[in-house]
């Protein structure tokens, strides 16, 4: 028991206990509001992504004889069609996008040492923006004739 | 009434709290939407790359993917889809608890509503996903 409670309590009384404030100091305010544009991003790649990824697991594993049927003549009569390159493309960026800061608040989470996140946010982003661009390019570069 | 005695049958009923959060549903929900992110993300690095070889040669691609027919990684993914749908469908009660004037106040129940939409799609789900596995390794098809 705190001495505010023993002095404005009492051991009798029948007053509402007293909660202190939190210790945490006044919100500072900092330039800029990325981590506002990251929870918003967050909810509205998420609501795009249940419809592109739950559509592509539906395609890829349940449709017309599911995982089994997929090889290299499949994929290329799905990318001779321009809207899934675009759907393809717009899940690759945001799934990788969305992960990526999911990843990062973990990363802020649990990590103690600065160097530890330096570092692991370093091998994230790296990764991030490889994966990123060899999908892309992939998707681009596609040659059915190959 | 003394304040005293009560909290003296506290302590000879239970040991001490420990320091474990219980947040029943509200916490155990958010530590399966870290756990299944995390999941599905890596996997997305491994499914990028593997998509990559269709740039490599009709051969490759089809070699990796012929993986993903064996019946034990079937399992995996009937796995993977069930983590991409409870992080989809607890996704979308996270927005409607941040957005929904009432939502906080029914964030319990509609984790128990998203957890029957799971089962109610996962029993079907798997089963059709295992199926076409099963045809085509037992040669019915």
């Amino acid at each position: 028991m705190t001495d505010q409670q023993m002095t404005s309590g009492g051991m009798h009384s029948s007053l509402p206990p007293v909660i202190e404030a939190p210790r945490s100091a006044p919100r500072r305010r900092t330039r800029t509001n990325t981590e506002l544009y990251a929870w918003v991003f967050m909810r509205v790649s998420g609501l795009l992504l249940v419809v592109l990824v739950l559509g592509h697991l539906f395609i890829m594993n349940i449709l017309a004889g599911g995982v089994q049927r997929i090889n290299f003549a499949f994929v290329a009569g799905r990318w001779a069609s321009p809207f899934w390159q675009t759907w393809d493309l717009l899940m690759l960026w945001l799934a990788m996008i969305h992960g990526t800061n999911g990843l990062r608040t973990i990363i802020n989470d649990y990590t103690r040492r600065d160097a530890t996140r330096f570092w692991l946010k370093a091998v994230l982003y790296t990764a991030t923006v490889l994966t990123i661009a060899l999908g892309t390019l992939v998707i681009f570069t596609f040659d059915p004739s190959i | 009434m003394s304040s005293v005695a009560p909290s003296q049958a506290t302590k000879a009923k239970s040991r001490p709290a420990g320091t474990l959060y219980r947040g029943r549903e509200g916490m155990w929900s958010w530590v399966a939407h870290r756990i299944t992110g995390v999941l599905t993300f890596f996997f997305l690095f491994a499914h990028v790359l593997d998509t990559a070889l269709v740039r490599v040669s009709p051969e490759s691609y089809d070699k990796v993917i012929d993986t993903y027919k064996n019946p034990v990684v079937n399992l995996m993914e009937i796995g993977l889809v069930g983590a991409v749908l409870y992080h989809a469908l607890n996704g979308i009660r996270i927005i409607l608890v941040d957005f929904w004037a009432k939502g906080p106040r029914y964030q319990r129940l509609m984790l128990w509503i998203i957890v029957a939409v799971w089962v109610a799609v996962m029993v079907p789900g798997a089963f059709f996903m295992f199926k076409h596995t099963v045809e085509v390794w037992t040669g019915s098809k």
